[in-house]
């Protein structure tokens, strides 16, 4: 791998970028430039070159590095104390960094068991549009000094600066997983998922996908063996997960446009639309006639792969929250260079 | 500091009348006192009145009277803050949330529960344990505190190691802004359209908005928790036991520490059989099923003997685990009892450095002639030491007060940060520069005006004023500030 500090160099690239106002696009490994934001013509800014674990220590549980290490180095650096990155992160074939990865804040399906990297994340060094490098956060669990500026970086997908480095929480890799499936209609999937999850077992998976619904088992080997015994079903391979990790299902082929609906997981079954669910139900996988849908209340509609992605792909704000937010751009980034109109087109 | 333009005391009684009913505003002094200070008693403050809102609508009403007049608002949920964070602010309303105590909703099938921001956390867990379901952030003030007070201060707990802080276990937050504008933060799902302001506005210690609705999520209550209790010779044998635990890749619910001091204040206080002798305890409970706990249980017990534990017990029932917390949890009261007063440090530091931390808190403690008790979140290097003094004694209180200081750079010096789970509040603004840049600061004052250009929500909190905004506050119509 290559290590190389490149913090000051990103600086004066972002100060050159203020002095004549012109924007950057931020690029991490670029795997996922066609996804979940909109489309964003700037100069680019390469990330990676700027790679390496910076401070690693299993029994702390913490991790830090540079925003361009490839998440496939993190991964092998953690296996070899039997640790992970517990938010599960596609990979993309070795391409995807910890600096992209934070930006767009994908993760699994664990995450309503194990959260995401939004969760994870303890603290970040962040190149602002005034070209400071500002350190949030820290190397520690918990640290509440100052505004949450390093979980405000997941999902704003670079709109705020040039992220450096990445401090965050790793935990152990479990000692032995199972996958239960059944053969089942979503509106029942979606049920046993929300019911499942009501027991207190090791429960870190749940995803519904042509006709089958999946339950992933993983912690301690008794207790995955007894729940698996107390739960039924049929024993098949883990593969699905990875396959929805790392967007290489079949559902993620094909051009036509995928839809994200972020939901209460007990939403019920959007017939017709639907083409997978997983996050136990949190997460609906749609596409067709997506836009006209009635959104269930408090759901969030994103349009993250495909279809016309210079127009919105993320839900309107009401005009408060709208207004805030463009103020908290300015806030990190007043002339407007970083990865301009890439979250909406109008920050 | 205040640049604000004075108060028109009546115009703003006056109005706020008409917004409240009569028992509603406190306008006296003597029955504002129980206001006057959070749980950090050393900070005391009046203001101009107290309100006590029933409704949103009142809380709206007040926010856009307030707005308009410019006075400052400082919201207070129960008043168990350790920072001073809802301490009155002299010039302005004190606005209490306790009576939106209802919780509106909770949904079982989407594990998650809807309350006003005055309900208390374990109210919370009390109306969801007949669903099986509980809260996971258990502060040891989950009695009392709120949990609008947990969203601004993102509080923890014994159990946020494995089950996360305030910020982990959130779906939504319903604000209204300093203009009194109504906004929803988060949603039922788990991503967030743009920016997550939910996570921002969590631990914002009051200064961004008001807090009028919390959407939590629950947890299925483990089938089975079983806690490890062990004496050690050494704090440095008890922390190198707890980075053993971690690194064998189990995940305690809640892994605590305790020094000499505070074992024999604790057990003095609940009788839980806490073993005098040791310099160090540990309290390592274990939950989930009932097989994952055994097979646990036995890899800790074998840990704490390799690690020379003095005394090993393991509790047998639900009896014996609550009466082994007992002790934990009355810590601070049992150190009460030893001391007129005791002052709650809050570092955190990477665990590694515990023992290294203690032998220099033991040194101040001589230096400055004050006894000290530790406390410590050990799974999460937050550390709680406890500087007890006399308050009546002007001296004693400065020297304590250095004291603490003294730790907290101590723990920003050893890699760590000055504030794990009580906040900055009034008490800690000094050392937020030991802990930020200039740069840093400003970065932080710029995300205040995004959500409060005029400074009226919660000032002279959290974050140090500097200069620069002092000069902008104090120049209307100039913008550019930098
Ligand atoms: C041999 C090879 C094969 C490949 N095959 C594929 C393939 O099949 N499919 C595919 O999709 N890709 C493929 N790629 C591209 C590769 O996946 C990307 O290089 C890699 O995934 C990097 O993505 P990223 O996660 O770092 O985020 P990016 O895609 O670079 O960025 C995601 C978002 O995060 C922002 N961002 C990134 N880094 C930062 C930062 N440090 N600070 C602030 N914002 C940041 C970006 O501006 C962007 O908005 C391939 C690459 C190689 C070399
Ligand atoms: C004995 C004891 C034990 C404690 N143990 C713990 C512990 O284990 N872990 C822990 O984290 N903390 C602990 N604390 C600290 C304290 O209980 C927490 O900080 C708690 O969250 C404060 O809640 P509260 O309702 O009392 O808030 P208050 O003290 O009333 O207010 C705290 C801050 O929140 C703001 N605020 C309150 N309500 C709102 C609202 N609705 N909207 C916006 N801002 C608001 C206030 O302005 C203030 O800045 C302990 C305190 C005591 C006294």
């Amino acid at each position: 791998m290559d290590m190389a500090d490149r913090t000051e160099a990103l600086r004066e690239a972002v100060a050159a970028a203020c002095a004549d106002a012109s924007p950057l696009y931020i690029r991490g490994g670029d795997s996922k430039r066609k996804l979940i934001g909109r489309d964003c013509e700037a100069t680019p800014l390469d990330i990676g070159g700027h790679s390496g674990i910076i401070d690693y220590q299993p029994d702390e549980l913490v991790l830090s590095a540079r925003a361009g290490t490839p998440l496939v180095a993190l991964a092998d650096a953690l296996a070899e104390y039997g640790q992970t990155l517990p938010f599960e992160p596609p990979q993309l074939q070795g391409s995807a960094t910890l600096g992209g990865t934070l930006a767009c804040n994908l993760s699994g399906p664990a995450r309503p068991w194990l959260g995401s990297i939004r969760d994870a994340v303890l603290g970040v060094q962040l190149i602002n549009g005034r070209a400071q490098t500002l350190d949030f956060g820290g190397k520690v669990m918990k640290n509440v000094a100052g505004y949450d500026v390093s979980r405000l970086q997941a999902g704003a997908l670079g709109t705020l600066g040039v992220i450096t480095a990445v401090h965050c929480k790793v935990l152990p890799l479990p000692a032995a997983t199972l996958t239960l499936a059944y053969d089942m209609p979503a509106a029942a999937a979606i049920s046993t998922m929300c019911t499942r999850a009501l027991e207190s077992r090791p429960l870190t998976g749940a995803c519904w996908l042509e006709g089958r619904l999946y339950l992933r088992l993983a912690g301690a080997e008794n207790a995955v063996r007894h729940t698996a015994s107390l739960w039924g079903g049929e024993q098949v391979d883990d593969s699905i997960w990875a396959q929805l990790r790392e967007l290489q299902h079949p559902l993620f082929e094909g051009g036509e446009p995928l839809w994200r609906l972020s939901c209460a997981p007990n939403t019920p079954h959007i017939a017709q639309l639907t083409r997978a669910i997983d996050w136990g139900g949190a997460v609906r996988w749609l596409q067709g006639d997506v836009r006209t849908l009635n959104l269930p209340a408090g759901a969030h509609l994103t349009l993250f792969q495909g279809g016309d992605r210079s127009s919105e792909v993320r839900g309107r704000l009401d005009p408060v929250q709208q207004q805030l937010q463009r103020r908290i751009k300015q806030a990190f980034d007043p002339a407007g260079i970083f990865n301009p109109g890439r979250l909406y087109s109008w920050i | 500091m205040n640049a604000l333009p004075a108060v028109d005391r009546n115009a703003l009684l006056a109005r706020l009348r008409e917004i409240l009913p009569a028992d509603g505003l406190i306008e006296d002094q003597e029955s504002q006192r129980p206001f006057e200070c959070d749980g950090l008693s050393l900070y005391r403050e009046l203001p101009i009145a107290v309100a006590l809102p029933d409704t949103v609508e009142q809380i709206q009403a007040i926010l856009r009277c307030c707005h308009s007049l410019q006075v400052p608002v400082v919201a207070r949920g129960s008043g168990t803050g350790l920072c001073a964070g809802a301490m009155p602010h002299p010039e302005g309303l004190l606005l209490g949330l306790s009576k939106l105590n209802r919780i509106i909703e909770i949904d079982a099938q989407a594990r998650s529960a809807r309350v006003q921001p005055g309900v208390t956390n374990l109210a919370i867990s009390q109306a969801a344990a007949p669903h099986g379901l509980y809260y996971g952030p258990d502060p040891s003030s989950q009695i009392a505190c709120s949990i609008g007070g947990n969203v601004a201060e993102n509080s923890g707990g014994v159990h946020c190691l494995k089950y996360g802080l305030t910020t982990h276990n959130l779906l939504a937050v319903d604000m209204l802004t300093v203009e009194g504008d109504k906004i929803t933060l988060g949603g039922a799902g788990l991503d967030s359209p743009g920016y997550d302001l939910l996570a921002l506005i969590t631990g914002s210690e009051g200064l961004l908005g008001i807090v009028t609705e919390v959407t939590v999520k629950l947890l299925p209550q483990p089938e089975l928790a079983r806690v490890v209790m062990a004496g050690f010779g050494s704090v440095r044998a008890a922390g190198d036991a707890v980075g053993a635990v971690i690194a064998a890749g189990i995940i305690p619910a809640g892994l605590e520490m305790m020094d000499a001091l505070a074992i024999s204040a604790a057990e003095d206080f609940a009788n839980a059989g806490y073993p005098r002798d040791a310099q160090a305890l540990l309290l390592c409970e274990l939950d989930g099923t009932e097989q994952e706990v055994e097979q646990h249980i036995a890899a800790v017990r074998e840990i704490f003997t390799d690690h020379g534990a003095t005394s090993i017990r393991v509790s047998a029932d639900e009896a014996e685990r609550a009466l082994l917390w007992q002790g934990r949890k009355s810590a601070f009261p049992a150190v009460g009892r030893l001391s007129p007063d005791y002052y709650c440090m809050d570092g955190t530091i990477p665990r590694s450095q515990v023992a290294h931390v203690l032998e220099e808190i033991a040194r101040l403690s001589a230096q400055y002639g004050l006894r000290c008790a530790n406390v410590f979140h050990a799974g999460d290097g937050n550390l709680h030491p406890l500087i007890m003094f006399d308050g009546g004694c002007p001296d004693e209180i400065a020297r304590a007060e250095k004291f603490g200081a003294d730790i907290l750079e101590l723990s920003v010096a050893v890699g760590g940060c000055i504030t794990g789970e009580h906040g900055v509040g009034v008490e800690k603004l000094a050392q937020m520069q030991s802990q930020f840049s200039e740069a840093e600061l400003h970065q932080l004052e710029d995300i205040k005006q995004a959500f409060d250009p005029g400074l009226t929500l919660n000032p002279g909190k959290g974050i140090p004023i500097l200069k620069r905004c002092q000069e902008y506050r104090s120049l209307p119509g100039r913008h550019g500030h930098g």
